[in-house]
C-alpha cells in the first residue's frame, strides 16, 4: 500500500533552512557590483513640487546616480502604474506615478532615487536632495475628504469621489415598512497596516550581453509585476524574470507592484549594474499599502420574532491617494454582510473616498472582518433590544445546513453569483458554545463582579469566501534524477505552500514528500500564475497539483505497466519507485524507478518512446474555479477588562472552522492562529494614527502596536470539516478565516463586561482610554 | 567612507579580524560582510527583535549595536546554533515539530532569545516562556507554535548535557 500523506500534520519541508538561517530573503539577495538605493521622499501629504536639486547629493562620495521621474523617461512607455481591477464605478483614475515629478500627494511618496556603494551612502545623499515644494490642503480624514468644499487630494480633481456602487436584492422598502423593530448602528472601523516582520524590497539586475532583465523581489504576485513591468519598460517577456526569494510575510500588501519595483528596474538598465533597495520600518508605515477607515450607516429590519427582514445602509470607505489595487476592498465588505445569517431583502451604498494618505489595499481579511463585525453587533443591538440572548438571535437566522448550496442573490466584482457552498452554521455556533461554556457564563460573571472583577463574554459568527479564481497554475514533472518537480505560479509567503502542495502531489506519487522539490514565484518556471492573495491557493494550485499529479501518475502506472509488463491494477508507487503488487504467482518486488521511467521517457535519438503516449512525464494544469469556496466557523471570547486602566485581557478564545477537507492539520492550525492573533490585534491595539494635514502619527513599531506573545491568548480550535463540492480536493481557504470574526467577538465580550455601565461600542480598534472614557461616559448617565 | 577600527572577534566558535566603519551597525556587520545573512532585520529600532543574536552569552539587538562595540566578544547567530549539518539543536526541532515558524524571519530572533532564555530558566512555565519573547514580534504564528515549541524545547534540553547551549560563560 502507499504511504497516504494527504491530512496528516506532515512536517514542513521550509524548516530546515530556515532554522538554520540559510533562507534566501530579499535582503540576503547578492550580486556582484551591486548598489544599494535609498529614496527621497516627500514629508508634505499635499505640495507641488517646484524643483528638485540633487547637485549636492551628487557630490556625496560613493553615490553613482540620483534619479528623477525626468531621468526614468527616456526607458519608460508611461509614468504610470496602471493596476486597477476593472469596474464601471470608477470616477477619477488615479494610477501612480513611478516617480513624483509634479505633485505629491501622501507622505511618503517618492520624488528620487539615489544610488550608491552603500545604503549608508544613499541614505546620507538623499537627505541632501532639497525639493522645493508649494504646500497644498490636504484631505485627511475621509469623511471631510467629501464634504463640499474640500480641498482635492489632487489639485486637478473636482471632488475627492474615486467610486461609487450600489449593491442589493429584495424588496427592501418592503422589508422595512413591515418591520417590527428597526435598529440602526453607526460604526467606525479601522484596521492598519500589514506588517510583515521583512519589509518589503527589491533586487534588479541587468545583463546587457543578453539584455536579460531580472528583477528579486518581496512580492505575493510576480506574474502581475512582470506584466506591468513589460508595459511600463516597453520589453518583451523573454528579456524579463521576475523571481521571488523566501517571503518574510505577506498579508495583502505584498500583492501590490510598486513604484520602487519600477524605479530599481530602470535603475538597473541605466547604470549597468545590479540596484537593490530594502524597506525600513518607517517607510513601512509610511509607503507600502495599508486598509484604514470605513465608516457604516446601517439598519436592519428584523419581525417579532427577531428574524432579519432586511438590511440597508452605506458604506464610506478610504481609499487613500492612488489606486494600488481597485474598489474590492469595500465590494468585499458589502457583498459580505449578510455573512452566514439569512437576509431576505438587501441594499448598499459604498463610496470610495480619495485622501492624501498611502493607497488602501488588502490586509489579511481584505474588507470581510469589516463587513463580520458590522453584522455581528447589529445581531447583539437585536438581542439587546428584543431581550434575547444573543446566540438565540443568531440562531434564528442563521443558514441551515439543509439550505446548501445557498444562493445569494448578489455578484462579486466578477460578475459571479455568490454561492455559500457548503457548511453547518448552526452547529458550528452550538459546538463552540459548548466549548466555551456560554450557559455557565452568567454565573462565572456574576461571581467575578461579587469580587469586583469584570468579564464579559461575546460571541461572532463568519463567513470567508476563499479559493478566488480563476485559476492557478501548476506543473507536475518526473525528473531523470526519480525527483518530482512542482511549478506554481503562486508564491510561498510563509504559509507552508511548498510543503502543502507536496503532500498533495506525494499522495499520488510514491507518499515521500522529501522526493519533491517546488518551485514557486518564478514567471520562468510558470507560464502564467496569478499569485498569493484572498486564501486562494490551497484550493486553486492545490487542485491543479491535483489534477496534474493525477495525469503524471497515470502515465506513469502505463509506462510501468509497459516496461514491467503487468497490468497497471497489479501496480502501486512507492517513494520513488513503481513495484508490483505481491500476489500469489507473481514474483514480488518487480520494479522500475521513477528516475528510469523518465529516462525512458525523454527520449534516445531514433528508438521509439514506450508506450505510446507521447514523451516527458509531466503535466501542466490551470483548473478553472470560478466560483468561490466559503469557509466558516465561530469565535466566542472570554475576557476580563480592568475598569480602572482599560485594558482588556482575553481569558478564554474558542474558534471553530471549517475550511473544507484538510491538507495539513498543523498548517491550518498555524493560518488560524496567525490570523486570530490580527484579528485580536484589529480589535484591541493596531492603529494607524495621522493627524488633519495627513501627517503620519505612528511610524514606528513601539507606537503601532503588534500583538505580542503577553497579550496573545491560547486559542481553543474546534475543526469542522464540509468538504467544499467545488474541487475535487473539497478543500476551502483558511489563511485569512482567523482575522474576520476575532473584532466581533471581542468587542462584544468588552461590551458585555461592561454592562453595569451601560456601554456600548460602535468602533475598532477600542483601545484602553477610550473603554475608560466609555466608562465615565455610562457611570455619568446612571 | 568613514572612520574605520579594526574589530578582532569570534562569531560562532570562527575568528575574525576586519575593518569596520565605525557607523556600521553589528546586524549589518554579520549580514554584509561576514554574510551570515541569518541574522534578520525587521524594524531597525529595537522593537522587533528578529535580529536578536548572543553576545557573550547575552541577547542583544543587533540592530542597535555597532560593530565595533562588538571587538573582542563572542557571538553567536541562528547560524551557530545546530550542532551540525547533519543534526538541528533541541531548540530547531521544537519549532519543526510544534510549527513554531511559519515565514520563518523572526525565527532567528526568537531561537536566539530563547536559547539564552532556556539555559537560564531549564524549566519555564508558559507565562515564563511569553515574558520571554514578549520583545519578539512574530506576524504569522500567534505564538501558540512558538510557546509550544520553547516548552517542549525546554524539556527536551533538561535531558541532556548543558553544554550544548552556548553559554558564553554566563551559565548560572
Amino acid at each position: 500500500m502507499s504511504r497516504r500523506v494527504l491530512g496528516e500534520s506532515a512536517k514542513r519541508l521550509e524548516d530546515p533552512t530556515l532554522l538554520r538561517g540559510r533562507g534566501r530573503f530579499i535582503d540576503d539577495v547578492l550580486i556582484p557590483g551591486m548598489l544599494e538605493a535609498a529614496f527621497v521622499r516627500s514629508p508634505h501629504a499635499h505640495a507641488e513640487i517646484k524643483g528638485i536639486d540633487t547637485q549636492a547629493a551628487l557630490e556625496i562620495q560613493g553615490v553613482h546616480a540620483v534619479l528623477t521621474l525626468d531621468d526614468l523617461m527616456p526607458y519608460l512607455q508611461t509614468e504610470f502604474l496602471v493596476v486597477g481591477l476593472p469596474s464601471p464605478s470608477y470616477k477619477q483614475d488615479r494610477n501612480r506615478p513611478a516617480l513624483a515629478g509634479r505633485e505629491v500627494v501622501h507622505v511618503g511618496e517618492p520624488i528620487a532615487v539615489v544610488i550608491a556603494e552603500s545604503r549608508y551612502i544613499a541614505e546620507d545623499a538623499a537627505q541632501l536632495v532639497d525639493v522645493d515644494y508649494d504646500l497644498l490642503p490636504a484631505a485627511s480624514d475621509c469623511r471631510d475628504a467629501l464634504a463640499e468644499g474640500a480641498p482635492p487630494v489632487h489639485k486637478d480633481a473636482n471632488d475627492n469621489l474615486l467610486a461609487e456602487f450600489n449593491m442589493g436584492y429584495g424588496d427592501i422598502d418592503a422589508a422595512f415598512a413591515k418591520a417590527t423593530h428597526i435598529f440602526s448602528e453607526s460604526i467606525m472601523q479601522h484596521r492598519g497596516g500589514s506588517h510583515s516582520i521583512e519589509c518589503r524590497g527589491c533586487v534588479a539586475s541587468h545583463d546587457p550581453a543578453t539584455d536579460q532583465l531580472t528583477l528579486w523581489v518581496s512580492s505575493q504576485m510576480p506574474h502581475s509585476a512582470l506584466r506591468v513591468l513589460v508595459d511600463m519598460l516597453g520589453r518583451d517577456e523573454n528579456q524579463m524574470r521576475v523571481v521571488t526569494p523566501d517571503i518574510g510575510g505577506g498579508f495583502g500588501p505584498k500583492l501590490v507592484v510598486y513604484q520602487e519595483d519600477v524605479v530599481v528596474s530602470v535603475a538597473a538598465i541605466k547604470l549597468g549594474r545590479a540596484v537593490k533597495w530594502i524597506e525600513d520600518r518607517r517607510e513601512h508605515f509610511i509607503t507600502t499599502t495599508q486598509e484604514r477607515d470605513q465608516y457604516w450607516e446601517v439598519e436592519i429590519a428584523v419581525d417579532e420574532n427577531a428574524l432579519i427582514l432586511g438590511i440597508r445602509g452605506s458604506i464610506l470607505h478610504e481609499h487613500g491617494a492612488y489606486t494600488a489595487r481597485g474598489i474590492n476592498l469595500p465590494q468585499n465588505s458589502a457583498e459580505s454582510l449578510p455573512g452566514p445569517y439569512e437576509v431576505p431583502a438587501f441594499r448598499m451604498n459604498t463610496k470610495l473616498a480619495l485622501t492624501n494618505k498611502v493607497p488602501v489595499t488588502p490586509v489579511r481579511g481584505a474588507g470581510h472582518p469589516q463587513a463580520a463585525f458590522t453584522i455581528e453587533r447589529l445581531m447583539d443591538r437585536v438581542a439587546r433590544e428584543m431581550g434575547l440572548d444573543r446566540t438565540e438571535v443568531r440562531r434564528r437566522n442563521l443558514i441551515p445546513a439543509d439550505a446548501m448550496p445557498y444562493s445569494r442573490p448578489l455578484k462579486t466584482r466578477g460578475g459571479l453569483a455568490v454561492v455559500l457552498d457548503s457548511g453547518d452554521y448552526p452547529r458550528s455556533q452550538k459546538e463552540t458554545l459548548e466549548r466555551a461554556g456560554w450557559e455557565d457564563f452568567p454565573t462565572r460573571q456574576k461571581a467575578a463582579r461579587e469580587s469586583g472583577r469584570h468579564i464579559g463574554i461575546g460571541i461572532a459568527n463568519f463567513v470567508k469566501g476563499t479559493g478566488r479564481g480563476p485559476f492557478e497554475e501548476v506543473t507536475v514533472r518526473v525528473g531523470t534524477s526519480g525527483k518530482v518537480h512542482v511549478y506554481t505560479g503562486g508564491t510561498a509567503i510563509g504559509q507552508g505552500t511548498r510543503t502543502m502542495l507536496a503532500q498533495i502531489v506525494a499522495e499520488q506519487l510514491g507518499g515521500d514528500m522529501e522526493n519533491v522539490t517546488v518551485t514557486t514565484g518564478d514567471t520562468a518556471a510558470t507560464s502564467l500564475g496569478i499569485g498569493t492573495s484572498n486564501s486562494r491557493l490551497a484550493v486553486t494550485a492545490g487542485t491543479s497539483a491535483h489534477v496534474a499529479a493525477g495525469k503524471v501518475r497515470e502515465k506513469v502506472l502505463q509506462i510501468a505497466a509497459h516496461v514491467l509488463d503487468s497490468p497497471v491494477e497489479d501496480l502501486e508507487i512507492n517513494n520513488a519507485e513503481v513495484h508490483v503488487k505481491e500476489q500469489p504467482g507473481r514474483i514480488a518486488n518487480e520494479k522500475v524507478t521513477l528516475g528510469e521511467l523518465a529516462h525512458a521517457m525523454a527520449g534516445t535519438p531514433g528508438y521509439t518512446i514506450p508506450g505510446g503516449m507521447g514523451p516527458g512525464l509531466e503535466a501542466t494544469e490551470h483548473v478553472i474555479l470560478d466560483s468561490k469556496a466559503f469557509a466558516s466557523g465561530t469565535v466566542v471570547a472570554e475576557v476580563e477588562v480592568d475598569i480602572e486602566t482599560g485594558g482588556v485581557t482575553i481569558l478564554n478564545y474558542v474558534l471553530a472552522h471549517d475550511c473544507g477537507r484538510i491538507i495539513n492539520p498543523m498548517l491550518v492550525d498555524g493560518q488560524a492562529l496567525g490570523g486570530t492573533a490580527h484579528g485580536i490585534g484589529n480589535a484591541l491595539f493596531e492603529w494607524m494614527g495621522y493627524d488633519e494635514t495627513g501627517q503620519p502619527l505612528t511610524t514606528n513599531l513601539a507606537d503601532y502596536l503588534l500583538v505580542n506573545a503577553t497579550e496573545m491568548p491560547r486559542v481553543n480550535l474546534l475543526h469542522h470539516e464540509s468538504p467544499s463540492p467545488l474541487n475535487p480536493l473539497g478543500v476551502k481557504g483558511v489563511g485569512e478565516c482567523g482575522v474576520v470574526p476575532a473584532p466581533g467577538a471581542i468587542i462584544s465580550a468588552v461590551e458585555d463586561a461592561l454592562k453595569p455601565f451601560d456601554v456600548h461600542i460602535d468602533r475598532t480598534p477600542i483601545s484602553p482610554p477610550q473603554i475608560v472614557a466609555l466608562i465615565k461616559q455610562g457611570r455619568a448617565r446612571a | 567612507m568613514g572612520e574605520k577600527r579594526r574589530v578582532t572577534l569570534e562569531v560562532n566558535g570562527m575568528p575574525y579580524e576586519q575593518d569596520v566603519e565605525v557607523r556600521l551597525t553589528l546586524a549589518d556587520f554579520l549580514r554584509h560582510q561576514l554574510r551570515l545573512t541569518g541574522t534578520h532585520i525587521g524594524c531597525e529600532h529595537g522593537v522587533c527583535g528578529a535580529c536578536t543574536v548572543l553576545v557573550d552569552g547575552l541577547s542583544v539587538r543587533s540592530c542597535l549595536m555597532l560593530a565595533a562595540q562588538a571587538n573582542g566578544s563572542e557571538i553567536t547567530t541562528v547560524e551557530g546554533i545546530a550542532p551540525s549539518d547533519n543534526e538541528l539543536h533541541p531548540l530547531q526541532e521544537a519549532f519543526r515539530d510544534h510549527h513554531g515558524l511559519q515565514c520563518g524571519f523572526c525565527t532567528p530572533g526568537m531561537l536566539t532569545t530563547l536559547l539564552e532564555f532556556l539555559r537560564d530558566n531549564p524549566s519555564p512555565t508558559e507565562r515564563d516562556v511569553r515574558e520571554a519573547i514578549s520583545g519578539n514580534l512574530c506576524r504569522c504564528t500567534g505564538y501558540q507554535g512558538i510557546v509550544d515549541s520553547a516548552l517542549d524545547a525546554a524539556e527536551r534540553l533538561r535531558g541532556q548535557d548543558k553544554t550544548t547551549v552556548p553559554d558564553g560563560g554566563h551559565a548560572l
